[in-house]
């Protein structure tokens, strides 16, 4: 479970680095048919800091996530990713922007024919090809060591649980050492003592790797715990960004009511 | 070079959101949706079909996916073709043996069922079971793929799903269809004979002879290879209708049947032009 230690620490001001953001997204906007998903959002995460972006269901919040990433095209407004913008990449460049980042997908998304050891050890089979096989076994244990999956390894993704199959998902975001890690409601669905461990993990790896690391999530008192800010978004616009404090703080009604139901 | 493939049915997780409906034009005419529609897919097969292209000529290759592929596509079809193969040429074998009895023409009866076989109908049984068996497959697991997400986790790892997943099945349908097509001449022959020889014993040497005499190799090459044109349709439509895939455990269905009715009804008029083509250009 998460520990006050830990949420203490979260809160600290991370190493600021306002000048060169990991990410930094202007004026988002996405619509799907007639429906306006996102409507002009604008976010900045700098180095070694976690955003948790809250919000009610369909407010876009894993559609943001997805066009950071090149999965959806954005109608206007941009994303620049360790600065570098990813508007009109091919695919290979976008590919080279994507090996600095992790994803881990709201079900997980692990490659249903392979072991929990093959999809770890994916990205490192397509991209490392300076590892011997040994040394990418060894990676694909000291990883699945990380996020406590050890003996899971040769095990089908169907014969392990949700949270088991979140930390394997999470295992093979890190594969490759991003420097930026999206997580898509990490929390979702996992019971309370599974979501805590999931919490802990992520501020461990966190704590570890000094990642900037933006996460999904509908669950307030995971992101009070992962978060050194929170991003509150209704109707495709961010309503309030600031610290839970500021959060607490703030007159708006959403907000209000948000936390208050949250 | 990938360790890792990708070969079984995956699992159906839980379901992305229901496809957004093609909105009708203002005129509220529906004719006009379709046609939309109609044209709509044409343009994106093409732009699939140009990325797929581009990742197949692209190094590093997918060398181990191809080989578990032409495994999949080739030796796991081969009884189903062979049957199917089979199966034609003792049914040609007794049907025409009837018709060319009327007219005191049985002696020709081998060449007629060699003739048939090879030139047609071998070929396009082994296109419609191919289309049904590997269509309905990969058609099946690229889109049961793209609902659960796995080929979005595919780019987001960098890895190029036209390259891993699409170019790979695509170009061991083209390789062994022709091999495929020569299995199921073979058995067609085969049974033609044995159906033949229970009513009028002959040997199978003469039985060959007579069957291929005054016909060149040249004359059969032609309808063999045009099956890598088939080979061709049948993976790349169920490549796309795979990984265009959406609306969850409903959509991978549609898209299963999609793959198998819609590169059988290519496969079949590509078999109209291709006849044509092969006569104009091998007379």
């Amino acid at each position: 479970m998460a520990t006050v230690d830990n949420i203490a620490m979260r809160q600290d001001k991370p190493e600021q680095d306002a000048a060169n953001p990991a990410v930094l997204v202007e004026n988002l906007n996405k619509s799907f048919g007639r429906q306006k998903v996102l409507n002009g959002v604008s976010l900045r995460v700098n180095r070694g800091e976690t955003l948790a972006v809250l919000g009610r269901s369909g407010t876009g919040k894993s559609v943001m996530l997805r066009i950071m990433v090149g999965l959806e095209v954005p109608d206007e407004g941009s994303v620049s990713i360790l600065g570098q913008s990813i508007a009109g990449l091919s695919l290979d460049q976008l590919g080279e922007v994507r090996k600095k980042m992790g994803f881990l997908f709201q079900h997980a998304a692990l490659y249903d024919s392979l072991t929990i050891g093959e999809n770890v050890a994916f990205p490192l089979v397509h991209h490392r090809h300076d590892l011997s096989k040994s040394d990418r076994c060894d990676r694909v244990d000291q990883l699945l060591t990380e996020v406590g999956l050890v003996g899971a390894k040769d095990k089908m993704p169907s014969d392990i649980s949700g949270g088991m199959q979140k930390r394997a998902g999470l295992a093979r975001a890190l594969a490759l050492n991003p420097e930026i890690l999206l997580l898509d409601e990490p929390t979702a669905g996992l019971d309370p003592i599974s979501s805590g461990e999931i919490d802990d993990l992520v501020l461990k790896l966190q704590r570890e790797h000094q990642m900037a690391s933006i996460v999904v999530t509908h669950d307030l008192h995971s992101a009070k715990t992962i978060a050194n800010r929170l991003a509150l978004l209704d109707k495709g616009k961010v309503v309030i960004e600031g610290t839970f404090e500021e959060l607490q703080e703030s007159n708006i009604p959403f907000v209000k009511e948000f936390l208050k139901l949250s | 070079m990938s360790d890792i493939g990708f070969t079984t049915a995956a699992t159906i997780r839980p379901p992305q959101p229901e496809p957004k409906s093609i909105p009708l034009p203002a005129d509220g005419d529906p004719s006009a949706g379709l046609i939309g529609s109609f044209f709509e897919w044409f343009g994106e097969l093409g732009i699939f079909s140009w990325n797929v292209l581009k990742a197949a000529v692209t190094l590093p290759f997918e060398g181990r996916e191809l080989i578990r592929q032409l495994d999949d596509v080739g030796s796991k079809s081969l009884p189903l073709v062979a049957l199917a193969g089979g199966a034609v040429g003792a049914v040609m074998s007794m049907e025409v043996r009837f018709s060319m009895a009327r007219f005191g023409a049985t002696s020709l009866l081998p060449s007629a069922i060699v003739y048939s076989v090879i030139q047609e109908m071998g070929p396009i049984i082994t296109g419609l079971v191919v289309s049904g068996r590997v269509g309905a497959g990969i058609g099946a697991e690229l889109a049961s793929m793209k609902v659960t997400e796995q080929i979005d986790a595919m780019e987001t790892s960098a890895v190029n799903p036209y390259k891993l997943l699409a170019a790979t099945r695509i170009v061991a349908c083209i390789l062994m269809l022709p091999l495929l097509t020569v299995a199921a001449d073979a058995c067609g022959i085969v049974t033609g004979w044995i159906t033949q020889t229970l009513s009028q014993p002959i040997s199978f040497h003469q039985f060959v002879n007579a069957g291929f005499s005054g016909s060149a190799l040249r004359y059969f090459l032609p309808p063999t290879f045009k099956t890598a044109v088939f080979g061709l349709i049948i993976g790349l439509i169920a490549c796309f209708q795979g990984m265009r895939t959406r609306g969850g455990a409903a959509g991978v269905g549609r898209s299963a049947t999609n793959s198998v009715v819609i590169s059988s009804l290519f496969v079949i008029l590509a078999d109209v032009v291709l006849v044509k083509l092969i006569l104009v250009l091998f007379p």
